[in-house]
């Protein structure tokens, strides 16, 4: 399909040109991934996963998506290149993804708009969605807005009171808030209770997941919807330098910025994929969320990937400075690209990456979002180690207006 | 055709043989190591005539649980529950009489490995298992590492399952089919739901292995209700909630006694 001013194909949904790595019909990617979840809710992931692959190769379909990340999210975002940042950065080239100046202030917004629009193909008029930061419950309740859904967003207490601006504003745009009060009252609490509220109201309820985690096909759905940031970033990219990047850098919490960012370029052998997991306190102080670099396989939320568990099998609760990194599971892709070796992930602590937040304000006059400054941490040390011919493109994934109330206390402002 | 019960294993043949008596089997569960004598609960709900008992092992992340099952999870394992504790507790307590069956989410087995995790049930005196996460598809392995173990692996059916996979989930299914009453999370409900009848003619249609109704029967009225329906039922939010509030052994004996009464009248009552 190829209309005038469309920035979208069906190939782009689809991952098309990207190596092999579509999961299997049963959602799994190697050992990692599938459907661990009870009986009654397989008939819905199986209607959702049909009505993607009808909707995926609908002309129509990508059209209304494409009209909407158009005129309504704020597509194609822009690349900047950051030069007095960089020179932090070992002289390396850093160019961000300016995921951060979409309409509701992060990238949450892609797969939010696509899953609404299948949420009308569902014939569904109520949608439900975690959020742990808020951003995602934001977003929700903004596309929920837009077309007209009924909007239940599930959010630890916890969570509520370190983000309770974003609580105002997901009431404001009509969505209600419920503060999940059990377990440790946070991100993968609210994930349980979105699951709960969807085994009572399947019939009438779609789960708008926010991340590549959960069953399938969600990692899927929301990879596809999120790949666009990828997609962009390598047309312009090479537009800009003439050349793919030698590296892509991305934050991982449950890792949908990073598979975004990621999946178009899998294919392209020479460039390297680099994701940054919140090492919190550090890994020795046992508070942080290095599912990746320091869990174990398990099964959280539906999936088979890399989980932060006891040596009984019981989830340890995360830690990290940002509330969107602060998960004790990851999706399974990124399991799967961790173990093939595609993609490499790292911790960075909070204090890196409050340092990386805060100078990337002073040299670029760009605030970024706190999950996105652990990325940008991991390109000054990657930089350093690739030195000044190497060009480095870093998903900026949200923008920093809700982390205010953290920066003044870390900072003393 | 076979005879079913030639394979059937021993949670099976007990439930058979005891249905087949026209009595309605009764199922209550307990959150292995909610207090610190909890396997005195086993002995009273034998007495209170029990058919098989379920005995849960709790899990930080508990998706399919409503609020009691939940507070009784995380009670127990703010206590310091686990898996091996609670085995242990079974394993040094006088053989109970009636089946054992563990329920538990799918990250504690995969934690030890189906084989290890079937052989420590085993060692315990455990012959059946739940586990509620663990849809048709991803259950094979589990599936067969239990049979291996002489573990009966159960499988569960919701008023949502679609015609071809209720009957792959009953011919598949060990021990008993766990038909889910509606279509939510487990709890006290104030009435027996509409799925409840439909789903258990359903599964019937398609095996006469012992089928038992779960998820929000708490009273006598209720198990009268389900009774006529299934083979039996299974209560859990009713028996933790008396146990959360303080209830001991004695009081759940008491409880239990008017659920047996009124399964044993509808199975008495003229038909």
């Amino acid at each position: 399909m190829a209309h005038e001013g469309s920035i979208l194909t069906a190939a782009d949904l689809a991952g098309n040109g990207a190596r092999g790595d579509d999961p299997d019909v049963h959602g799994k990617f190697g050992i990692f991934g599938g459907r661990y979840v009870p009986e009654a809710l397989i008939p819905a992931l199986d209607e959702v996963a049909a009505v993607y692959e009808k909707a995926k190769n609908d002309a129509q379909f990508l059209r209304e998506f494409d009209h909407l990340l158009r005129t309504y999210a704020g597509r194609p975002t822009t690349l900047t290149d950051v030069q007095r940042f960089s020179e932090q950065a070992g002289g390396a080239r850093v160019v961000l993804k300016r995921e951060d100046l979409t309409h509701t202030g992060a990238h949450k917004i892609n797969n939010v708009l696509g899953q609404a629009l299948l949420t009308k193909r569902l014939g569904k008029k109520r949608v439900i969605a975690e959020t742990g930061a808020g951003q995602h419950g934001v977003a929700t309740a903004t596309a929920a807005a837009l077309l007209g859904l009924e909007c239940v967003i599930y959010m630890g207490a916890v969570d509520c009171e370190r983000q309770a601006l974003n609580v105002a504003r997901m009431k404001l745009l009509g969505a209600t808030v419920v503060p999940v009060t059990n377990g440790s009252q946070t991100l993968k609490d609210a994930i349980n209770e979105a699951f709960r509220d969807w085994v009572t109201n399947v019939d009438t309820t779609h789960y708008l997941f926010g991340t590549v985690a959960g069953p399938h096909p969600f990692p899927e759905i929301v990879r596809d919807f999120a790949r666009i940031i990828g997609v962009e970033a390598r047309r312009q990219i090479l537009e800009l330098t003439g050349r793919l990047p030698d590296a892509v850098c991305a934050a991982v919490g449950g890792g949908s910025n990073a598979i975004g960012a990621f999946h178009a370029f899998i294919g392209d052998e020479g460039v390297q994929l680099h994701g940054y997991e919140a090492a919190g306190r550090g890994l020795e102080s046992g508070e942080h969320a290095l599912t990746l670099t320091a869990g174990s396989v398990g099964v959280l939320h539906g999936a088979r990937t890399y989980v932060l568990q006891d040596d009984e099998g019981q989830t340890i609760e995360s830690h990290s400075i940002s509330a969107g990194l602060d998960y004790p599971g990851v999706g399974p892709e990124h399991a799967w690209l961790r173990d093939s070796g595609r993609a490499t992930y790292h911790g960075v602590t909070d204090d890196q990456a409050m340092a990386a937040f805060s100078l990337l304000a002073r040299t670029e006059g760009i605030i970024p979002a706190i999950e996105s400054s652990h990325a940008l941490a991991g390109a000054l040390e990657l930089g350093r180690e690739l030195g000044p011919e190497a060009t480095i493109l870093v998903n900026l994934s949200g923008r920093g207006d809700k982390d205010m109330g953290t920066a003044m206390k870390y900072f003393n402002l | 055709m076979t005879n079913p019960t030639l394979a059937a294993g021993p949670v099976e043949r007990h439930l058979r043989a005891r249905r087949d008596t026209g009595r309605g089997l009764l199922m209550p569960y307990v959150t292995g190591g909610i207090t610190p004598g909890w396997t005195d609960y086993l002995r009273a709900f034998v007495a209170a005539g029990a058919d098989a008992i379920e005995v849960g092992l709790p899990f930080s992340d508990p998706t399919l649980d409503g609020v009691t099952i939940q507070q009784a999870g995380d009670t127990a394992l703010a206590r310091g529950a686990s898996t091996r504790r609670i085995l242990a507790d079974l394993a040094g307590i006088p053989e109970p009489g009636v089946p054992l069956v563990a329920s538990t989410y799918y990250n504690l087995v995969l934690h030890d490995g189906s084989e290890a995790f079937c052989a420590a049930l085993r060692r315990a005196g455990v012959s059946g298992l739940i586990v509620p996460d663990l849809p048709l598809h991803e259950a094979d392995e589990l599936a067969e590492a239990a049979a291996a173990a002489g573990i009966e692996l159960a499988l569960l059916a919701s008023p949502s399952t679609p015609e071809p996979r209720l009957a792959e989930i009953s011919r598949r299914s060990r021990g008993f089919v766990y038909a889910v009453s509606l279509m939510g999370t487990t709890g006290e409900r104030a009435a027996l739901a509409a799925s409840a009848a439909e789903l258990t003619a359903r599964i019937r249609r398609g095996t006469d292995r012992p089928v038992l109704l779960g998820f929000g029967i708490s009273t006598p009225d209720q198990a009268r209700e389900a009774g006529r329906h299934a083979d039996g039922v299974v209560v859990g939010a009713a028996v933790m909630r008396r146990v959360l509030d303080g209830a001991g052994p004695d009081d759940l004996r008491a409880f239990l006694a008017t659920l047996r009464r009124a399964l044993d009248q509808e199975c008495d009552a003229p038909r």
